[in-house]
């Protein structure tokens, strides 16, 4: 550890090098410390880097990250200066994770609470079984996205990949591009105010200023799945 | 030879990739030492085998360079003579103690059969011009030191760690898997139909050496080149008949390609800069390099072929 500074707002952040110290060395500072700036260097592609935050931390990490990454967090803020491999933000519970660059697959599975953004594009499954965390996408997302997702709401700045929301729930995504395909009751729905209003807001916390709510159609489910039909008896 | 014998049907579940082709002089001056670092940083991923693919020092032409892998080390000096005297051997290094490279006056075809057919307990890793191939059911680190990996230098390589979930480890299950004169085939997946496959592809006279679903994915590419199928022709009907999880990387005399499956459960993540392309399972092993930091990164995409280096096949 290097870079140890006075504790005020303006304070910069002190730096945690993972050149000489391991994932876990690095975590365990990061779950003692209650509050202030980080630094995370020399990531390398390391898995699970930030993971299982619970404080009010702004923690930066400066290069590419693997699996894994600010899984569980809870009120922190951490922001990749770089792509990040699978499993971003897992599990989210609160607080903002940001990647500046690409994420792979499963970004913000099954996250509950909390903001994800992601600057350039995310891979297959993107918010799979999400249960009330958002999701804002600069780019484009891959095939599978929001998978059985419960709650949240998942922004697509791009394009959509193959069976988005398939078996979906009651998350709501909105795309503003082309969607490749809508997954089993994954239907395009009415954009009302309400939702104008609330994509505005996801948009402006995210930081996305050159997107237009009015620009985005939204997606969600059709509820036919939620009961069993009688009808399809005979399939079983 | 034991490992002829071994039922090994194990697939690819976890495991690592790894694989670079050179852009510059000073990458291929030291490949040896880039496949190296990006094989030992995969090994969390495939502890069990390891093995590498590497282009280098072209034979001239008319002759050929064989790998090949004998549980019966003594019996080293009486095979190179048997082979002497069948087809000629212009030199033969003894790698390791299971390994060794043998250049023949003849064509890479010829000398295939000729070991097949006349030393049935010497297995081929591989054969041709160019290609070298080296494996064995020892961990990556010990892989590196055994065969002195980090010394060799060469155009293009790949890379294999293998994590065997439901079978033996042997040397015979392990990658990369020959796919034919210059051509191999790493895997990280697991399918579902190579049994079927398998049968289907014998019928057709292709000859499988274990039970193992990456040998049937390599033997279904040699399949397809034999029909003349271009490579990237091959790779594209593996989408079609091929029902599984796979990344696949395949090296040619030429250069690699990649493949992974329309689901793309396993992973794999590219990158290129002036002095290399690379792809490997998982970034750290890409962060190894010289340059990585501030190499273009991607993921490819699912069922697109990706190629560098002129990959037509003869």
């Amino acid at each position: 550890m290097s870079g140890a500074a006075p504790d005020s707002t303006a304070a910069p952040s002190r730096a945690l090098d993972l050149s000489q110290l391991s994932v876990r060395e690095l975590n365990a500072a990061l779950h003692e410390a209650e509050d202030g700036r980080w630094e995370v260097l020399d990531p390398v592609g390391k898995h699970a880097i930030a993971a299982g935050l619970d404080a009010e931390l702004e923690v930066e990490i400066a290069g590419n990250v693997g699996y894994y990454c600010a899984g569980m967090n809870k009120r922190a803020t951490v922001r990749v200066k770089g792509n990040c491999g699978v499993g971003v933000a897992e599990n989210i519970m609160s607080g903002k994770v940001a990647i500046e660059g690409d994420a792979s697959q499963a970004a913000g599975a099954s996250g509950h609470g909390g903001l994800l953004v992601i600057e350039g594009n995310a891979a297959a499954r993107c918010g799979i079984s999400l249960k009330g965390a958002d999701i804002v996408v600069r780019g484009s997302i891959g095939h599978m996205s929001a998978f059985m997702a419960q709650r949240g709401r998942i922004v697509v700045c791009g394009d959509a990949g193959a069976a988005l929301g398939d078996s979906i729930y009651e998350a709501r995504i909105y795309v503003r591009g082309e969607v490749a395909g809508l997954g089993a009751d994954c239907v395009a729905k009415e954009m009302r105010p309400e939702h104008l209003e609330e994509l505005a807001e996801l948009l402006a916390e995210a930081g996305i200023e050159d997107a237009q709510p009015a620009e985005f159609s939204r997606y969600g489910s059709a509820r036919r799945l939620y009961n069993f039909n009688v009808d399809d008896a005979g399939e079983y | 030879m034991g490992s002829r014998l071994d039922a090994c049907h194990a697939d690819a579940a976890m495991c690592g990739i790894v694989g670079i082709y050179a852009k510059s002089d000073a990458c291929e001056r030291h490949l040896g030492a880039h496949a190296a670092a990006m094989l030992v940083e995969m090994a969390d991923r495939g502890p069990d085998s390891a093995g590498v693919a590497i282009y280098r020092d072209p034979a001239p032409g008319g002759h050929s360079k064989l790998c090949l892998q004998s549980a019966d080390s003594a019996g080293w000096d009486d095979a190179v003579t048997a082979i002497d005297t069948g087809i000629g051997v212009v030199e033969a290094r003894r790698v390791g103690e299971r390994h060794a490279l043998v250049e023949t006056p003849v064509g890479a075809e010829e000398a295939r059969d000729w070991v097949e057919r006349e030393l049935p307990d010497v297995a081929i890793d591989s054969a041709g011009r160019i290609i070298e191939i080296y494996k064995d059911a020892i961990s990556p680190a010990e892989f590196v030191s055994r065969f002195s990996l980090a010394e060799m230098s060469g155009t293009h390589a790949l890379g294999h760690t293998r994590m065997a979930t439901e079978s033996r480890v042997t040397p015979a299950g392990s990658h990369p898997f020959s796919t034919g004169l210059d051509l191999c085939l790493v895997h990280n997946g697991s399918l579902s139909n190579h049994n079927r496959l398998r049968d289907e592809l014998r019928r057709e006279g292709i000859g499988f050496r274990t039970r193992n679903d990456s040998e049937v994915a390599a033997a279904y590419l040699t399949w397809r080149l034999r029909q003349g199928a271009t490579l990237e022709g091959a790779l594209e009907g593996c989408l079609e008949d091929l029902d599984g999880f796979y990344t696949f990387a395949v090296g040619t005399a030429e250069g690699f390609a990649v493949l992974r499956d329309p689901i793309s459960c396993k992973p794999a993540v590219m990158a290129e800069c002036d002095d290399w392309v690379a792809i490997a399972s998982e970034y750290r092993a890409l962060a190894t390099l010289p340059g990585a930091a501030d190499a273009e990164v991607w993921e490819p995409e699912p069922g697109v072929v990706y190629s560098w280096g002129t990959v037509a096949v003869a």
